[in-house]
Order: structure tokens, then C-alpha cells, then sequence
């Protein structure tokens, strides 16, 4: 909403001291929020001249100049005639007009000086309305009336471009506030200043005649006011104070009809159409559309009515989008004499629906869906009949149809301490009561000491008392709300799985692992990039239905694509390498859907509110890791090493020891991993994930160095699984013994395997067993391979004598034998 | 060596003899002090004082001494050999020093060489600050609530009075899932983490929701279609405005330094009333730049004031919803962007670095808590 200060002024008696800055800071200490404070962008002089001589100049180029001498008196500094070249031909010696002179900018930064053109020195600028940003007027230079004033005298207030125009952010719930009348309420609320109420008319006796008017739904029309004028001259320009004033308000200026239900709209609020009453076809009909119709609007787009929408029907149909935008077929012209003017009520939500449904957004829109003044029509189609005749040329017609009632506001009962109690602020009743009384409210004190209060018909956003706790607090001063430490919270920490999230986090980080944060959207060209198979459940999506790109309608299910993209960004940027990690939910649908809309004025039922919960994706939080090209850099040292695959189980075994859970790891072949280099991690024979290298062809899709590896897991399982209370470690500090054994086995054969037969067949002795070399070549044989392990025995009590540590080996190559088939290499 | 002899007489044997003994002793001890190092000590020890040496010979010698003559004899030659083993393990400890001493110089090494062989990672501002913030209301005695970021439609709007037809639900620009009749939404707030908390836990309640929110914004330098939000809510007898106050006042201080506090505008919020804006105090500046025309505050723009969030006392309606008492209980919330906060926090100009998973922006933030 922009207000010009002028306007407001008018509407409310100000203290003179009271500038715009002093004016905004109330006003936005009330809720009205400065959004910014535009001024005529212009520095002087700018002043009036007279016309002394003008000579007549024909140029080379065809072009006839005009070299003139404008008086304008002191302001030059001499009081000699200054001489201006200028190209406009509407003015003549003795004219008074508008000169900028040399020193003086214009809007946009213009600067004036005195310069040769034209075989001339100009010194100035006589100049036109749109050279002072006054309107896009450029048909000539400026004639003031000869009674503006003297030559020399500043032109600044005359042409109101002292005026600044104030803009403000209005809330939702503010509707009010998007008119003058509105604005300027607020302004006397905020100074105490006496206010003038521009609705406040002596309106002709109802008597139904200026049009007839039918109703047929009164809940989303229920006041509809009617007036019509005659003789109406199409021709005359809208005066240069409506016009200045409807853009500044930021709407342009169109025909003088147009232009005064405009500023009528900005004045009081009240949306307002014009027909062309010599095209309305019988009475006017409020009611809902029919299947089927079709209504041409005034931006002559052809809307195919709802049911639900309103429209106003004369005898050949729909010729208006009640409250939103007019019809084409009853448009006001440049023919137009006979005016019928409409100021009605609409139902606020209809109008909101209606709006939303055919992507409408107009001036009388907003204010109609947000809540107009029901008292208004009748005084705003006054209003508008009363600038017709004035600026016009009109005659009113007599009559004056209004149909219905505006509905009546509730009574509020209200605790008079309620607003200390909910501000915190020491708020005696009295201020309560005065407050409320200032925003327009009727207030009566009932014998309980309770009040009843009534708000304000041009409120319609109170109507609870909490709304009036507000409008006393603002009154009050939110700047009075003292500031106090609530001193009864007794939570319980951070949650299990909170503390282990940020575990996760700074072990993955210690373990060289940046983290990134990226969009969960994803598309089937997404998954294709993946590799994955066409039936693969991860192309199984909650789907979007706006997404904000076609290419990605989809909530994804795996945290990889974003992943593999921004490690692709990284290496794209000249990254040797680059190890990423993200945590974050993915979604899987749910069969349960959808979800129920419950009410509003209890609480559902444990059932409800389950049967909602079920309705929803399944959203467990994921990890993944994407570790690309060098992991340990080359240097000085010696040679670095780059990711692969062993880097992925590697970060997966660090957290899992991190977090006191033992996985198991197998092979297996899953996209987007390497068929032959990928591991399926599982908890208690669950699967919780993946890791291993990734597929040569998405290390290509992505962009990434061969060999890149990645994991993902489903960090709510791994989580689940994570030691509560460790047992205390119980371990024997008797001396060791290390024996070494080297077992050749079928290369099928896992580590896995071969080490649980070792560690079974050793016994209760063996510490721990490790596998420190893995050998194959001709010595070996074909499909054969030697696997080399560290076995170090204990026992709790004594030194191991030397026949039980061969004992307790033999024991164990004997079982590795049995179970894998291995063959002990001496 | 020769048997006993009665008639021997010790000073007459010449190896030892005081002047015999006397020499090799000497010459042993010149020689001990002239080793240069160990290598050489190892070649004295051998000659002065090992099997062959004049005073071991010399020690041997004493057996066959008549045994009036031993006595002396042996202390005469014990005394040597003393001296010479005494000097010997002292120049060994001295010599060792000194070797010691050259091996450390000569393993100097150049400390300003490279040692960054191994990864180094971070983690995300967004996730520290989210901490950072958790932390902050946690030590208050807060708890820190969670929810799905995809999210049933009645809990994202109604249950937050935030009806079918609210003007403010287009305020919101909402992620529809499919089919659109369903009624879940990606959540446009972490608003509905407010009201399941409130539908499930009895009052008193006070806990913080940090989260992922998405709205259908178009990307760019300040609008994402994904960004974060913390909300607060308070639930408890007597909840005032002041309470508020009193904890958005904390919370900025605590986040931004002594003295930087907040100032409420009166606003609107579907979820509060009464509802307001609320601003904090231009951590940089100060407010010592508003209306200085040389020197215009790049964090608040000369303004004195950097808008935060917006908060109130919520909504009776909302409580009704969501099965509290509102004639017992009243309550604060507040709410405010993650993204924005650490945006003019750390001076970030373009909100798209948070999202582009580059990590030089990411390892920057390697040393925040």
C-alpha cells in the first residue's frame, strides 16, 4: 500500500512537527511497516519563469527550436533573463512556466548545466510533467495558470513534489489498511489526532430505484449498493490531483471514470465497478455461476466459470467476476455517459477461492478477499457519484438501490486484565478500555467486572480475546513489554539419537569426510544415471505435484545423486579429491494415504491422529559418503593413494566401531556400485546399507575419477543398534604369543570364512587373529591363494607353555582345514 | 707364570715396579683422555685396560710374588687399574654424550615441510549452528524436538489455524505430494514439529525445533526452494510476551554477544496472537550507523536493526487443536531462518554456497563449535 503524506494529512489533523520519519516510526510501532518512503526524486532550483521572448529557430535537420528568455526573477542569482533553448511549442511569450536551472538534478540522476546547443547557451530547462516524473504527460512543457505565482518562486510545493509517499507492508490481517481511510486511522490512533472519516456521508433515502438489484445468495453478497449517473462527459481528463494521487498509489491512470472508482477504492477502501449502463441488459443478478458458463473479463481473457464462483448476470448472462474483475460486454469506454456504479459486500472466503481458482489478482481482489467495511457500499458508490458529477459533467440520477444488511459483529466478553496478563506489561483496566475504544470498538463494563466489547465493523480480523489483547498491546507499545527468563523448563538433554547424530557427524569429519547439505528432488533421469534396473523399489517416489522442475517431480530415496553431484562439482572445480558425506531423510510412499483433515476445535483422538501418522511417507535418515580420486596425498613423503573401495568400508567400520555395533559384511552386486566390489553391511543378518566402488559408468555419469567409492546406509538402523552401557573390558596381562600361519585356499574362499575356522579352532586362547598378507602367483597355483594370519594367544592366568600354544595353532589350522578346505604352507 | 719364589723381590720385578706401574698407568690415562670417540675408547679400553694390557699383565704378575711383597704390589697395581677404569667409564659417558649430541643435529629436519598427507573433513555450518542453537536453549533447560519433513496437510495448516481458505496459506507456497488429494505436503514450516509436540506431551512444555523446511521459491542468491528454520515453543501457567522477550533476548545475546538484543513489531501470524516481528540489534554496528550517510552498515544497511524472525503468544485456537488447556495454559512461539541467521552471522552475500556441497566453503567452518 503506498500513501501519499498529503493524503493522509488530509484525513487526519497532524502536529505540524510530527515529519514522515516521526510518522512511519509510529505507524510501524503499530503494525503498519515501513517498506520505504518515496520522494520526487529532484534537487533545485526549480522555479517558476515567465516568458519573455521566444524566436523561432528552423534547423538543418528540419527541426524548428525554440530560443527563448525566461525571467525568473532572483533565482539565478543576476535577476537578468536567462536565455533556454527549447523544443516544445505549446507555450508563448508571457506564459508562466517551470525552469530547472543549471545546478538543479532531475529524476533519474539528470544534471543540469549550462551548455552550447543550437548555435546557443541554454541555461535551464524549461520542462514537461514527465521530465519531473509527474506522469508520462510529454506533449509539452508545463503552462501554469497565470495566477501560480511570481517569477523565481519555488515550484516545489505548488506542484506537489514535496509530497512522499509512504509504502507499507500491510499484513494479512490488516485490510483496513490498504486504503487512506485506513491508514490515516491508524495515524490518528497513533498521535491522538482528530480524524476525519471520509465514509462518514449523508446518504440519499434507500429506495431501490437507481437500478434493480436481485440477490440470490445473500451469505456471499450480503450488502449490494447501486447508483447511476447521466450525462456523464467521457471526454475530460481526470484532474491532476486524482491522477497524481492514484499513481502514487502505484496504479496507473486510465480515464477519468476508471480513475475515480480507483481512488474512491484507495480513499475508503471499497472496491468499486463501473458499468456502461447502456450495455446492461435488465436487472442486475448476484448469484453462483452455472455449469458451463463462460465470462470474458476486462484483461479479455475467456474464464470458464465454477459453480462456486459469484458473478452478477444480467439478462444475457454473466457480465462481471463478482468482486474479483468486470466483464468485457459492460466495460466503461470512451463513449460511455451513463455510469451504473457497484459497491458491494462479498463473503471474503468465496472471493479468496475465486481468486485462487482463475489466478486473479486485482486491486479489488485483495482488498475483497482480505475483508472490507460491510458499512461502506453505500457511501463509497456515493462518493464516486458525487466526483462524477464534480470532475465529470455528470447528473446523479435519483435513486439509490441497496440490498441486504452488513452482518453484525460479535460481542466479545473480555477479561479487562487479560492483556496485562498475556503482555507481561503492567495494563490498568482503564487503559484497556481506552484502547479499545480508540481503535473503534464499543465497550460496555457489565457488573462482573468483565467487558463486552464490540469491534469495529471495519475490523473484521478481531474477533477473539486474543485479537483485542493485541490491539491494546500495540496501543500500549510492544517497546514496553519488559524481558524475563522463564524459569520453569526442566528437559531432559539432548535425546539419545540426537547425541549420536552429532557423534556420527564429527567421527565421519575426523575421518576426512566434508559435509554437504543438498536438494532431495530427483527424476527417473536421476535413477538412470544410478544405473538402477527399472524395477529397482528405489524408483518408487513420493511424487510432487508442483515441482519446481519437470525433471525432477520427485522427494528421492536415495541421498546419493545429490551426493555424487556435488563431489562432481568439486572435481568439475579443479579437486584433486574429495571425500563428502550427508545425512538426511529419504521417503518411501505409503500405502495408507491419504491423509485425513481432522477439525479444529478438539484435539483428535490417539486413533485419529495414529491413522494420520500412517498416512505419511516412511522417512528413515540416511548417510551416505561419496570418497572420489586422491584420498592420501602424494608429497615429499612418498606416493598418496586414491579412493576405492576399501576407503568406504573403512569409514562404515569406523563408525560402526564408533558407535559399538557389529556389522557383517558379504559380497554383492548392486547399482550404482561395482558388481564385483561392493559390500552389503548388515546388523544381526539386517541389512542396514552398502558400500564398495562405484560402477565405472556412473563414476563417468557423475564425472568422477575411476575407482570413486561410495556408501549408504540407513543411519536409523545403525543407530538403533548402538551400545547403550559397554561392559567393562576384561583382558589378561599375561605375557602374549604370536604365531604366524600361512593357509593356501580355493580363491573363492573369504577371509571371512577362513578366519571364523581359525578363531573357532584355536579356542578360548586366541586373542585375536588378523590377516596381514594375501599372496597369489605360480608357487600357488591357478585359482588359488595364500592367506597369511597374525594369531597372538592368552591365557587369563599364566605364561602359555609352548606345547599349548602349538596345541592351541594346530587346533586352529586343523579346523581351517576341515571347514575351508585350506592347506597350511610351510 | 712363574711359580712362587721366596727370594723374589717385588721391586726388583720390573712389571711391578712403582715406576712400571706408575707409567702404565699414566700412559693408559693420556690415552683415555685422548680417545676422540667411542671407536677409539673401545681401541684404549682394549690396550690400557683389557687382558694383554701392561696392568693386567703386571696384576698377574703379583701371584708369584713371595707373599710379604703381595700386598703391596696389589694395591699398587689395583689402585692403577682403578684409576685407568674410572677415567674409562667417564670418557665413555662423556663420548656418548657427544655422540648423542652430533646424531641429534644431524637428524634435523626442516620443520616447515608439508605433513598434509591425510584428508581433512568438516562439518556443515548449517549443522553447527543448528547445535549451536540447540545448545543454547538445552543449557535454558529446553528440549530439542524433531519431526518428518514430510508432513500431513492438517498439521502443516489446519491444526495451526491456518484454515482451508486462510489468506496466509498463499503467503506459503506449498510442495504438494501426489496425488494432490492427499493431504501431505513437504512442510513449509517446522511449525507442525510445535504441534506434535503439543499433541503428544503434557504441559509444561518448552523445547526448540531446528529443521528442514521447503517452499516453492525459485533459486537464487537469497531464496532457496529448501532452507532451515528453528522454531520455539513455550507452554506453561502464566506465559506472557515478557517471557518471550526474555528468551529471544538470550538467545541473541548468546548467539551474537553482549548486549545485542531484540525489539518486537506488532505483526501477523495465523499461529500467534497477539503476533510480532522481531528485530535484533545490528551485531556489527551496533546502531552506531543509522542515518550516517559516510558509512552505511553493510550487515543491517544503516538501519541499526537486522529483522530475525517473527514470534508471539500462540494462538488459543491452536491450542485447542491440539488438546491443551488454554484456560490453564498459555504459550510463546517463536520462529526464525537457520540459513538467514548464519548468512549475515558470518557475512555470506549468496545463500546458494550452503547448498553447492563445495568444500572450501564447508572446511572454512572446520573450527566451529
Amino acid at each position: 500500500m503506498k500513501a501519499p503524506v498529503s493524503w493522509i494529512r488530509e484525513l487526519v489533523d497532524l502536529p505540524a512537527d510530527v515529519t514522515t520519519e516521526v510518522l512511519t516510526d509510529r505507524l510501524t510501532a503499530l503494525g503498519l511497516k515501513l517498506e520505504a518512503i518515496h520522494s520526487a526524486d529532484i534537487t533545485g532550483p526549480l522555479v517558476i519563469g515567465r516568458v519573455l521572448t521566444q524566436d523561432k529557430e528552423p534547423q538543418k535537420n528540419g527541426k524548428v527550436i525554440n530560443w527563448c528568455t525566461v525571467d525568473v526573477g532572483d533565482a539565478n542569482g543576476t535577476g537578468e533573463p536567462q536565455g533556454i533553448v527549447c523544443g516544445a511549442h505549446n507555450f508563448g511569450p508571457g506564459d508562466l512556466v517551470v525552469v530547472v536551472l543549471p545546478g538543479g538534478v532531475l529524476p533519474g540522476g539528470f544534471e543540469i548545466s549550462a551548455r552550447k546547443t543550437y548555435g546557443h547557451l541554454s541555461a535551464g530547462m524549461i520542462c514537461s510533467a514527465r521530465e519531473l516524473g509527474l506522469g508520462d504527460d510529454h506533449d509539452g512543457i508545463i503552462v501554469l495558470p497565470p495566477d501560480a505565482g511570481e517569477p523565481g518562486d519555488d515550484v516545489f510545493e505548488l506542484l506537489g513534489l514535496d509530497d512522499e509517499v509512504i509504502e507499507f507492508e500491510i499484513n494479512p490481517d490488516r485490510a483496513y489498511a490498504l486504503s487512506l481511510r485506513g491508514v490515516a486511522r491508524e495515524a490518528a490512533l497513533g498521535f491522538g489526532a482528530p480524524f476525519t472519516d471520509p465514509a462518514e456521508r449523508s446518504l440519499p433515502e434507500v429506495d431501490g430505484r437507481a437500478w434493480q438489484v436481485e440477490v440470490e445468495d445473500p451469505a456471499g453478497c450480503p450488502v449490494f449498493a447501486a447508483r447511476l449517473v447521466s450525462g456523464f462527459d467521457p471526454t475530460r481528463p481526470t484532474p491532476d490531483f486524482m491522477k497524481r494521487r492514484v499513481e502514487q498509489a502505484g496504479m496507473r491512470s486510465i480515464s477519468l471514470a476508471v480513475d475515480i472508482t480507483n481512488y474512491v477504492m484507495l480513499e475508503l477502501g471499497q472496491p468499486i465497478h463501473g458499468y456502461d449502463a447502456d450495455k446492461v441488459a435488465g436487472a442486475l443478478r448476484v448469484r453462483r455461476a452455472r455449469e458451463g458458463e463462460k465470462l470474458t473479463t476486462l484483461d479479455d481473457a475467456v474464464r470458464d466459470l465454477s459453480t462456486e464462483d459469484l458473478v452478477i448476470a444480467d439478462d444475457s448472462g454473466p457480465i462481471g467476476l463478482a468482486g474479483v474483475m468486470g466483464g468485457a460486454t459492460t466495460e466503461m469506454s470512451d463513449t460511455t455517459t451513463r455510469v451504473l456504479v457497484e459497491a458491494a459486500h462479498w463473503d471474503a472466503v468465496s472471493m479468496f477461492r475465486t481468486g485462487k481458482r482463475h489466478k486473479l489478482t486485482s486491486e479489488a481482489g485483495k482488498r475483497n478477499e482480505r475483508g472490507v467495511d460491510p458499512l461502506l457500499p453505500g457511501a463509497a458508490a456515493d462518493r464516486v457519484v458525487e466526483l462524477m458529477v464534480e470532475h465529470g459533467g455528470a447528473t446523479a440520477e435519483p435513486g439509490f438501490t441497496l440490498v441486504g444488511t452488513a452482518p453484525e459483529r460479535p460481542t466479545i466478553s473480555f477479561e479487562p486484565d487479560l492483556p496485562a496478563r498475556l503482555s507481561g506489561i503492567d495494563i490498568s483496566a482503564v487503559t484497556t478500555v481506552e484502547s479499545l475504544r480508540a481503535i473503534g470498538a464499543a465497550v460496555t463494563e457489565s457488573g462482573d467486572g468483565s467487558l463486552e466489547v464490540v469491534p469495529p465493523t471495519w475490523r473484521p480480523d478481531v474477533n477473539d480475546p486474543y485479537d483485542l489483547v493485541e490491539e491494546v498491546v500495540r496501543i500500549v507499545g510492544y517497546d514496553q513489554v519488559p524481558s524475563v527468563l522463564p524459569r520453569r523448563a526442566t528437559g531432559r538433554g539432548l535425546t539419545r539419537a540426537q547425541r549420536l547424530r552429532r557423534r556420527i557427524g564429527r567421527t565421519l569429519a575426523g575421518a576426512g569426510c566434508v559435509e554437504v547439505v543438498s536438494f532431495p528432488f530427483v527424476g527417473e533421469a536421476t535413477f538412470d544415471r544410478l544405473g538402477l534396473p527399472a524395477d529397482d523399489p528405489l524408483r518408487s517416489t513420493v511424487g510432487l505435484a508442483n515441482p519446481l522442475s519437470s525433471e525432477e517431480p520427485s522427494y528421492t530415496t536415495t541421498l546419493l545423486p545429490g551426493l555424487l553431484e556435488a563431489a562432481g562439482r568439486n572435481v568439475s572445480r579443479g579437486a584433486p579429491g574429495v571425500s563428502l558425506f550427508e545425512t538426511g531423510t529419504v521417503a518411501f510412499p505409503s500405502e495408507n494415504g491419504p491423509a485425513p483433515i481432522y477439525g479444529v476445535h478438539t484435539r483428535p483422538s490417539d486413533a485419529e491422529l495414529e491413522k494420520l501418522l500412517e498416512a505419511l511417507p516412511v522417512q528413515p535418515l540416511h548417510l551416505a559418503v561419496v570418497l572420489a580420486g586422491e584420498r592420501s596425498r602424494a608429497g615429499w613423503w612418498g606416493e598418496g593413494a586414491d579412493a576405492g573401495w576399501t576407503d568406504a568400508l573403512a569409514v562404515v567400520r569406523r563408525l560402526a566401531d564408533e558407535l559399538g555395533v557389529r556389522i557383517q559384511v558379504a559380497n554383492a552386486a548392486r547399482m550404482p556400485w561395482h558388481p564385483g566390489r561392493c559390500a552389503v553391511v548388515s546388523i544381526d543378518e539386517v541389512v542396514i546399507g552398502h558400500a564398495g566402488e562405484l560402477h565405472p559408468s556412473v563414476c563417468k555419469a557423475f564425472g568422477l575419477p575411476a575407482r570413486s567409492a561410495a556408501v549408504e546406509v540407513d543411519l536409523d538402523a545403525l543407530m538403533a543398534a548402538a551400545v547403550d552401557v559397554t561392559p567393562g573390558p576384561v583382558f589378561s596381562t599375561m605375557p602374549v604369543a604370536k604365531e604366524d600361519v600361512a593357509l593356501v585356499v580355493d580363491a573363492s574362499v573369504t577371509v571371512a570364512e577362513v578366519e571364523a575356522a581359525l578363531r573357532e579352532g584355536a579356542g578360548e586362547l586366541l586373542e585375536s587373529v588378523r590377516l596381514f598378507d594375501v599372496y597369489t602367483g605360480e608357487q600357488i597355483g591357478e585359482g588359488r591363494k595364500s592367506l597369511a594370519f597374525a594369531l597372538r594367544f592368552r591365557a587369563p592366568d599364566r605364561t602359555l607353555t609352548d606345547a599349548e600354544i602349538s596345541a592351541a595353532r594346530d587346533a586352529a589350522v586343523a579346523a581351517a582345514v576341515e571347514r575351508v578346505g585350506a592347506v597350511q604352507r610351510t | 707364570m712363574s711359580g712362587p719364589n721366596t727370594d723374589y723381590d717385588p721391586v726388583e720385578v720390573a712389571a711391578v715396579s712403582p715406576a712400571e706401574v706408575e707409567a702404565a698407568r699414566d700412559a693408559a690415562l693420556a690415552a683415555i683422555a685422548a680417545a676422540a670417540d667411542l671407536e677409539q675408547l673401545k681401541a684404549v679400553r682394549s690396550e690400557h685396560a683389557g687382558d694383554r694390557s701392561p696392568l693386567a699383565l703386571a696384576n698377574r704378575e703379583i701371584g708369584a710374588l713371595p707373599p710379604q711383597a703381595r700386598k703391596e704390589a696389589g694395591q699398587r697395581v689395583g689402585q692403577a687399574r682403578g684409576a685407568v677404569n674410572k677415567a674409562l667409564a667417564a670418557r665413555q659417558v662423556e663420548l656418548e654424550a657427544e655422540n648423542e649430541a652430533r646424531i641429534l643435529v644431524e637428524e634435523a629436519v626442516d620443520v616447515t615441510l608439508p605433513t598434509d598427507r591425510d584428508p581433512v573433513g568438516a562439518r556443515h555450518p548449517l549443522t553447527t549452528g543448528s547445535e549451536l542453537i540447540a545448545d543454547i536453549f538445552v543449557a535454558m533447560g529446553w528440549e530439542v524436538a524433531e519431526g518428518p519433513v514430510i508432513e500431513a496437510e492438517w498439521l502443516n495448516f489446519d491444526a495451526l489455524n491456518l484454515g482451508p481458505d486462510h489468506p496466509a496459506r498463499t503467503m506459503q507456497d506449498t510442495f504438494w505430494t501426489e496425488p494432490a488429494d492427499n493431504h501431505v505436503v513437504l512442510r513449509t514450516h517446522t511449525s507442525p514439529v510445535q504441534a506434535r509436540t503439543m499433541l503428544t506431551r503434557t504441559p509444561p512444555i518448552y523445547v526448540v525445533c531446528p529443521g528442514r523446511v521447503f517452499r516453492t521459491d525459485e533459486y537464487d542468491a537469497t531464496h532457496s526452494p529448501m532452507f532451515h528454520q528453528v522454531e520455539g515453543l513455550a507452554i506453561d501457567e502464566g506465559i506472557s510476551m515478557a517471557h518471550l522477550k526474555g528468551t529471544l533476548d538470550h538467545f541473541a545475546t548468546q548467539m551474537f554477544g553482549e548486549g545485542i538484543t531484540t525489539r518486537f513489531r506488532p505483526s501477523y501470524f495465523p499461529f500467534t496472537e497477539p503476533s510480532a516481528e522481531v528485530d535484533l540489534v545490528c551485531f556489527v554496528c551496533r546502531g552506531s550507523q543509522v542515518n550516517d550517510e559516510g558509512e552505511t552498515c553493510r550487515t543491517c544497511r544503516g538501519e541499526g536493526w537486522i529483522e530475525w524472525g517473527g514470534c508471539g503468544i500462540v494462538n488459543p485456537r491452536v491450542l485447542q487443536a491440539c488438546g491443551v488447556d488454554s484456560s490453564r495454559y498459555s504459550g510463546f512461539a517463536f520462529g526464525m531462518g537457520i540459513d538467514r541467521t548464519l548468512m549475515f552471522r558470518h557475512g555470506l552475500e549468496d545463500l546458494r554456497t550452503l547448498f553447492e556441497g563445495d568444500v572450501r566453503f564447508t572446511t572454512a567452518f572446520g573450527s566451529e563449535l
